[in-house]
């Protein structure tokens, strides 16, 4: 049990943090749960965001699978509520009141400000995945031609992580 | 002083303008039946709003926010264009996932608080099943060599969209010149020099914020 409140813990402090969502939160989560509480190694870290991408949903669901694979059912059911909950109080609080502070210049100046930071914390994410994954030269080859591809055209994702599935069974990446 | 019950000529509509409902006399609905009956339609009971934003919980890879706005703008017609651009302003602003956030917004909007549960555990029910599906077989099978060679596909292209997702965030940011440096500097004590995230935020708001604040006073 202290574990699962543990986990509620470690995330709902992340969930004040995550501007960007839990992709741009990727890289603390990692601190968190691999570097601190040694309650995942790298490989398993990696192992859960490539199945969070490969499943439908919003992207905090990588999430439910680090609560999952810690502490159970429980696991996963507290860090989902943890990322979610705190932050939707809030604006359940808040959305009457944001036609008035919508527009003010030190609102603007916030969501102004964070942006660049938000990109920063996404290629930090990045990074973290590549480091963690360990990823060979043909494997670095895969994700320039991802990143080409997937700025180029319009491919729905999911292309994408099966043409990866398949380079991946065929022992090519 | 205005009497509180006679409502000013000029601004006859200002204590409705938070009201989502279209009002009983919009233009070309005459009878009151016929609004009311439209009024119904689009105002969504708790059942719908779970089942709406569960087919958007399902539909998307990566990232659902596109498919929210289509449900709710486009199929539903829950809301306009520009509601949905407005409600998603907050969602945005604060931290935490922004689609979470939005289904609290139009779930409180059309059933209050029992709208803001229904909506969001709408959201988040299918995936979460599907997900906890994938973990028990990764459980029982992850150790294979072929699940593991399979992942690490995955795991190469979800780095791959990742990158190409910051590279479009950071085309999309204003001023480039001025703020691209501050996501130079979050990734390199992030990436590089694996500084705590709560204080890289705290210190790049600050900054970062305030280059903004100085930005828009000088307009």
């Amino acid at each position: 049990m202290s574990l699962v409140l543990e986990l509620f813990l470690a995330f709902a402090l992340l969930s004040f943090i995550a501007f960007g969502g839990a992709t741009a939160l990727l890289p603390e989560m990692h601190r968190v749960v691999v570097e601190n509480h040694h309650w995942l190694d790298d490989a398993t870290f990696t192992h859960l965001y490539a199945i969070a991408q490969a499943a439908p949903g919003p992207n905090v669901l990588v999430v439910t699978l680090i609560g999952w694979e810690v502490a159970g059912l429980l696991g996963a059911l507290a860090a989902t509520l943890a990322m979610c909950l705190p932050m939707s109080v809030v604006i359940y609080l808040l959305i009457d009141r944001w036609e008035g502070f919508a527009g003010k210049r030190w609102q603007k100046a916030i969501s102004l400000g964070v942006a660049p930071l938000a990109v920063g914390l996404v290629f930090s994410g990045a990074t973290l995945i590549a480091r963690s994954a360990e990823l060979g030269w043909a494997a670095w080859l895969l994700v320039a031609l991802t990143v080409i591809a997937n700025l180029r055209t319009t491919l729905h994702p999911l292309w994408f992580i099966g043409v990866g599935a398949t380079l991946g069974l065929l022992g090519l990446v | 002083m205005v009497k509180v019950c006679q409502p000013m000529p000029s601004r006859p509509n200002s204590g409705w303008k938070n009201r989502p409902e279209t009002p009983l006399t919009a233009p070309g609905k005459k009878h009151p039946w016929g609004a009311a009956i439209d009024e119904a339609k689009i105002r969504p009971d708790l059942r719908a709003l779970f089942l709406g934003f569960s087919s958007v919980g399902l539909s998307g890879f990566g990232g659902v926010l596109p498919f929210a706005r289509r449900m709710l703008v486009e199929e539903k017609r829950w809301m306009t264009a520009e509601e949905f651009n407005a409600q998603l302003g907050l969602c945005q602003f604060l931290p935490g996932p922004n689609v979470v956030n939005l289904a609290v917004v139009v779930g409180k909007r059309y059933r209050g608080l029992a709208g803001a549960i229904a909506a969001p555990v709408g959201l988040l029910a299918g995936p979460f099943v599907i997900v906890l599906l994938l973990a028990m077989l990764y459980d029982r099978y992850g150790n294979l060599p072929l699940a593991l060679s399979m992942l690490r596909g995955i795991a190469a292209v979800g780095c791959g969209l990742l990158f190409a997702m910051a590279w479009r965030m950071g085309m999309a940011l204003k001023h480039k010149a001025v703020f691209l440096p501050f996501t130079v500097l979050t990734a390199a004590t992030i990436a590089g020099l694996r500084w705590p995230m709560p204080a890289v935020m705290i210190a790049g708001l600050l900054l970062s914020g305030g280059v903004a604040w100085w930005k828009l006073g000088r307009k």
